[in-house]
């Protein structure tokens, strides 16, 4: 089993990454884009069990470690 | 005063920090090792700056887990001093013990300089030896130092005069092209709600001495000197 989870900076938070890549895309002849915005994928493999608690335990662990609430919300799935 | 200053793996300010409170300041002054849970007998702990845990997932985000940040976080809400300097910011704020978060820098680079900030407040045990207004040249170094927290943890902080310093040109003006990283109002360093516990993005421990080319850091701890002897003080004339 694996969780694979999304970390993304909040919309309020100011992302000079993601422009930067835009600025990036945009002068390389890339046009259409609206926004570009960076965060981090985290893959981890678990030894399986109830997927409940797994969904309880990743969720407690997005929270206090892999993410900070102040500036980055997540999502993550198991699969 | 005994101060106590934390080493994490990837610490590489604590020997800066330990200078300059035991060999300019001539305070007793030692080291606390990250797995140490006893912080012994200490009255102000510094969290230094560096790359604690090679700032891995988060600046300081892993840092806030080790054994002797449960003692530190015990020790702040038991109402003892903590300054936190640069990853120690970062650190005390993934920690909860200030609020807000440091993010990457508006302009993506990694800022070693001499800067200027102005102390906004001398209402706390870390800058009561300075006046208000006061400009101190002091250097930065990093690469995540934008102050950002929700408008109204902002606020707040206004409000309760819990912004201690702030990014300012030489002369003391608070403007946007004085401002190095993105911080929202220029904030360089807060405190808590209970004036304890401060953290902030410049380094006075390298603006300790003038071989150095500046000692307005100096205030921070000769602030911190200054209100441990009140403190005596009025404990002594309530005994």
């Amino acid at each position: 089993m694996k969780a694979k989870i999304i970390v993304m900076p909040k919309r309020t938070v100011l992302d000079p990454q993601g422009k930067t890549v835009k600025h990036a895309l945009e002068s390389m002849g890339f046009t259409g884009i609206k926004d570009v915005r960076i965060g981090k994928f985290m893959d981890i493999e678990l030894e399986g069990g109830n997927k409940a608690e797994l969904q309880k335990k990743i969720d407690e662990a997005c929270h206090k470690l892999l993410s900070n609430p102040v500036i980055e919300e997540y999502s993550f799935e198991i699969e | 005063m005994k101060f106590g200053v934390i080493q994490f793996p990837g610490s590489n300010c604590d020997q800066d920090a330990y200078h300059a409170l035991a060999g300019i300041l001539h305070q007793p002054t030692r080291y606390i090792w990250h797995k140490d849970v006893a912080l012994g007998d200490v009255d102000c702990v510094v969290v230094p700056g560096g790359f604690s845990y090679g700032d891995y997932l988060r600046t300081g985000a892993i840092a806030r887990f080790a054994p002797a940040m449960k003692t530190v976080i015990a020790h702040a809400k038991a109402g003892g001093l903590v300054l936190g300097i640069c990853n120690g910011f970062q650190i005390l704020c993934e920690a909860h013990l200030l609020p807000g978060a440091l993010i990457r820098n508006r302009g993506l680079k990694f800022i070693c300089d001499q800067i200027h900030v102005r102390v906004e407040t001398v209402d706390s045990p870390f800058t009561n030896a300075g006046k208000k207004g006061q400009v101190l040249r002091i250097p930065i170094a990093h690469g995540e130092g934008s102050y950002f927290a929700e408008s109204q943890v902002i606020e707040q902080l206004q409000r309760e005069d819990r912004i201690l310093v702030r990014y300012c040109d030489k002369e003391g003006k608070v403007t946007d092209a004085a401002n190095p990283n993105g911080s929202l109002d220029n904030i360089a360093g807060i405190c808590n709600e209970t004036r304890n516990v401060f953290g902030l993005m410049p380094h006075p421990e390298r603006a300790s001495e003038k071989l150095l080319g500046s000692d307005d850091g100096r205030v921070v701890f000769e602030s911190i000197l200054q209100s441990s002897r009140a403190t005596h003080h009025e404990t002594a004339s309530v005994g």
